[in-house]
């Protein structure tokens, strides 16, 4: 069977691929285009460690094909940080030691960036649902959320960077 | 050898520095095993039996072969027999040919997913493909799965070379038990004569997974002359290099392990499943070969730990005070023999001073995946038993559960059941900061309830090696060889800052190959900041040696004449003569025309770990409609000995409280009537998620541990040993009803709570 011919928008960068129908977007993010951030931890949509904002939506890049990429705007955890600038998020889950092993962290920092597109203002339940979509066998999750509801803060300029 | 003086001293140790690994994990820039590639690499799959127990008649690679892109495929045929010998190189001991045939099956398939026979394709798609043309031939044998069906007369045996383990005389015929052990102490008949109460129950808890995100992966590279380069996600990379080379029958200096970062382990990854397969791959078609498990065959083939019974009988005065413990713990080691039984036994009444007891556990083979270490393996399981019991004893005498405790907590110079005599140790200090704790003062609201357990871990020592190397510009490198599975080389950096007197900033850890540091033993145990931590310390004060010799060089003075502190070297006093300290960078740069590079490499086999103890507080409250269990506020409290980075003791108190929380409420193995697991996946099998858990409040207590420099402990296990009794004790204080048979999940609490109350039960 040929390759789909794809072309899209990854980080900013216009990106052109070639993929078998068959392989889903996070196939192609890590075997043919080597952004190896994004994890695979299920291949099912249950552990959030593929995360991926696709046109401004939060969706696990193991359940889209590649093919569906045409023509989008995808951000992926290599393009949180602005050049040598964190993210808020990222900055606070090192303040924080919200990581432990640091496979679900890329995941979790995808989705919480999400989040704080949307609602600037979460509550610690509102964040605990937004990521229950994501797991974390490390933490317990105490720390990432302390950490995310600090990001918050600090976007909002009521907290220290 | 000691740094710890009080605590004020102490610049580093004890603060929270962002750890040196952080923002590559932050990016997305860290390599976890799945994120490595070679030029010409090939993709490994698994063929995996579907029958919980079957004879391999033949396997016919034929059809596989012939398809383009497949480029070997291999079976136990390619593999050597390795001899039944025991072998320490991971956390627990293995048994090598063991684990030779659960990473490919030899004549039986002893579980479903059992491995087969594996292949290497140039794609993921093609390899996949390949496996369903494998034919193989098997005889369905008929399986066993529960423990006690297991034991029993008549069962199916597994293997016909197993003969029970600890009796006597040894017995003639196979059996699945394939081990009994015992530890006894004083007179258990006359202690519950004693007794003016005694209470006897049955729990039992399921098969539970590790469940870390990351699936086992690696990339095998095996050259012509058979110099081999293995990337890997392990908790030991010495392990890999070990358990591979007896298993393809390779020399160790032939096998260079690199450790990849690693997503999770919690004891999973102490053990190799892939790593001999892609090696044999590699071998056969010459080409680097990368195999990367889902998240299926994590589930079915890797893991889990024992599910259990437990049988409890316990006999006290009416004042609480134990007369008699006796304890049966039936584990499930899975396919192979080498449950946790025996850390189970000896952990059961570690926290007590019973003076008559008797602990027996039985190590049961069955048609399920062979267990792995998971986090404080066999100790949760055994105090879940004794800690819920202990509950029931103290509702039964209508005291206060935390009293009875205090009055049979084992103190220094307590003996405990299994030996040894505990000095230093930590119990009665949780057990007065629980008391002291606001979580154990606040009210609680109507069918709201609130449980106590305490859990002990005996922590582990042993083999480590650092090196600490003092660069040209007066910058350190600190290399270990311990997997970093959750900040190590932040507290290995912290522990050499503090010894050499110099910024964190600028000390720089990494983890060793195995070319690169001497032999280490696993990442497991909860050994490397005590064990590692020690070696990189000593390697500190050998470099501080080398540096004050340098110094002393350069004012031609004595080196005895010579103190560092604080980064610098100082004359020492004013019959050394009078100098200008010297600081590292000045000592570096001066290097070449003193003696050349300073570095020093420590090898040491650390003694005297220090036991860790726990007490857990939990309150819950139940949905009466749905059973479900939410837990509204829990409070970990733990003797840490000294913490050297805060944050991420914290973070291993709260993590294992979470594993232990899934534990107590919703995680298990589900199988089908034909053995096969019915929940291989994160939808079925289900972990705590966000949205499951409060914050969860730490307490660390501070009993520091006098074999190490610090005063650390460690501190990973014993966390998750308290919270299945914790939440069972609660959900007990909030309904009246006592659930005894793990997971407490929904159905099974609103099952207990309509059989108490049949009235209600009917009206809805």
């Amino acid at each position: 069977m040929s390759k789909h011919h794809v072309s899209t928008t990854i980080n900013g960068e216009s990106v052109e691929f070639l993929c078998e129908p068959q392989q889903t977007l996070l196939d192609v993010l890590r075997d043919e285009l080597n952004l190896t951030g994004s994890k695979e931890g299920c291949a099912s949509g249950d552990c959030g460690a593929c995360s991926v904002i696709v046109d401004g939506r939060l969706c696990c890049s193991c359940l889209m094909l590649g093919a569906e990429a045409e023509g989008r705007r995808i951000q992926t955890i290599e393009g949180i940080a602005d050049g040598d600038r964190l993210h808020p998020v990222q900055q606070k889950f090192l303040e924080h030691a919200a990581l432990q092993c640091g496979f679900c962290t890329p995941g979790l920092i995808v989705a919480a960036k999400a989040l704080l597109d949307e609602n600037l203002n979460p509550s610690e339940e509102e964040t605990r649902y937004w990521l229950a979509g994501n797991l974390c066998r490390c933490t317990g999750y105490d720390k990432v959320i302390r950490a995310v509801l600090d990001a918050a803060a600090v976007m909002r300029g009521e907290a220290a960077e | 050898m000691t740094f710890v003086g009080t605590k004020e001293d102490l610049k580093v140790v004890g603060t929270r520095p962002i750890r040196p690994d952080g923002v590559d994990k932050v990016t997305g820039r860290a390599t976890f095993g799945a994120d490595m590639t070679m030029p010409g690499m090939l993709w490994g799959k698994i063929k995996r039996s579907p029958y919980a127990h079957a004879r391999i008649l033949s396997i016919d690679p034929g059809k596989a072969l012939a398809l383009p892109g497949v480029k070997a495929v291999i079976t136990r045929a390619d593999f050597p027999d390795v001899p039944p010998e025991l072998a320490y190189i991971g956390a627990a001991p293995a048994n090598l040919r063991d684990q030779s045939r659960n990473c490919m099956a030899k004549s039986k398939a002893l579980y479903e997913g059992h491995a087969v026979a594996a292949v290497a394709a140039t794609s993921p798609a093609i390899a996949e493909e390949a496996l369903d043309l494998i034919t193989v031939e098997y005889e369905v044998l008929p399986h066993v799965l529960e423990v006690e069906e297991a034991m029993a007369e008549g069962a199916p045996i597994l293997h016909d070379d197993v003969f029970t383990a600890g009796l006597d005389p040894k017995p003639t015929k196979p059996s699945n038990v394939a081990k009994r052990v015992q530890f006894a102490k004083g007179d258990i008949d006359q202690g519950f004569a004693e007794a003016e109460v005694v209470i006897e129950r049955r729990y039992t808890t399921k098969p539970v997974h590790q469940a870390y995100i990351e699936p086992h992966a690696c990339v095998v590279s095996v050259a012509a002359d058979g110099q081999c380069t293995i990337w890997s996600s392990s908790q030991g990379q010495f392990m890999v290099r070990g358990y591979t080379s007896r298993i393809v029958g390779a020399d160790l200096a032939n096998i260079r392990a690199i450790p990849a970062e690693i997503g999770g382990g919690f004891g999973g990854k102490t053990i190799v499943y892939l790593e001999p397969l892609a090696y044999m791959l590699s071998k056969k078609s010459g080409r680097p070969v990368k195999m990367v498990m889902s998240r299926e065959e994590v589930f079915r083939a890797t893991g889990p730990t024992s599910g259990a019974v437990i049988e409890v009988r316990l006999g006290a005065r009416k004042d609480g005070r134990l007369t008699a413990a006796e304890v049966v713990l039936k584990y499930q080691s899975g396919a192979f023999p080498g449950s946790p039984v025996n850390q189970g036994c000896t952990c059961a009444l570690a926290m007590y001073d019973v003076p008559n007891a008797l602990v027996t556990g039985y190590d049961v083979l069955s048609n399920r995946p062979k267990v792995a270490a998971y986090r404080a393996p066999g100790a949760p399981i055994a105090s879940f038993g004794v800690e819920s019991c202990l509950d029931e004893l103290a509702r039964e005498l209508g005291l206060d559960p935390l009293a009875v405790r205090e009055t049979n907590a084992a103190r220094d110079g307590t003996k405990a059941v299994h030996g040894p005599t505990w000095v230093n140790i930590g119990y009665l200090a949780t057990l007065e900061a629980t008391k002291a704790s606001e979580h154990l003062k606040a009210p609680l609201g109507p069918g709201q309830g609130r449980g106590i357990a305490s859990g002990y871990w005996h922590n582990a020592g042993g083999e480590s090696s650092a090196a600490v190397h003092v660069n040209e510009d007066g910058t350190v490198t600190v290399t270990g060889g311990h997997p970093d599975i959750g900040g190590s080389r932040a507290s290995m950096a912290m522990m050499a800052a503090e010894a050499l007197g110099v910024p964190y900033e600028r000390v720089r850890p990494v983890v060793g190959d195995t070319t690169a540091i001497g032999f280490s033993a696993s990442t497991g145990g909860s050994r490397v900041t005590f064990a590692g931590g020690m070696a990189v310390t000593r390697a500190a004060e050998k470099v501080i040696d080398e540096l004050k010799r340098r110094a002393a060089i350069t004012w031609d003075i004595s080196p005895e004449a010579v103190e560092w502190r604080d980064g610098k070297a100082f004359p020492a006093g004013a019959n050394a003569g009078s100098f200008e300290p010297l600081s590292m960078v000045q000592i570096a740069a001066k290097a070449a025309r003193t003696g050349g590079p300073i570095s020093a490499e420590v090898q040491i086999n650390a003694q005297g770990q220090g036991p860790g103890f726990a007490t857990h507080i939990c309150d819950v409250e139940i949905d009466k409609e749905t059973g479900r269990a939410k837990i509204l506020r829990y409070t970990a409290i733990q003797d840490v000995g000294r913490a050297i980075h805060p944050s991420y003791v914290e973070g291993q108190m709260q993590g294992g409280v979470a594993q232990g929380i899934g534990w107590a409420l919703n995680e298990e193995y589900i199988y089908d009537k034909e053995g096969r697991l019915e929940n291989p996946g994160f939808l079925d099998y289900r972990v705590p998620v966000a949205s499951d858990m409060p914050m969860i409040e730490t307490v660390m207590v501070e009993v520091p541990n006098p074999r190490h420099p610090f005063g650390a402990r460690g501190v990973g296990e014993v966390p998750i040993v308290p919270p299945m009794a914790a939440v069972a004790n609660a959900i007990c204080a909030a309904t009246g009803v006592r659930l005894r048979d793990l997971p407490m999940s929904p159905p099974k609490v609103l099952a207990a709570i309509d059989a108490r109350e049949p009235l209600r039960a009917a009206a809805d």
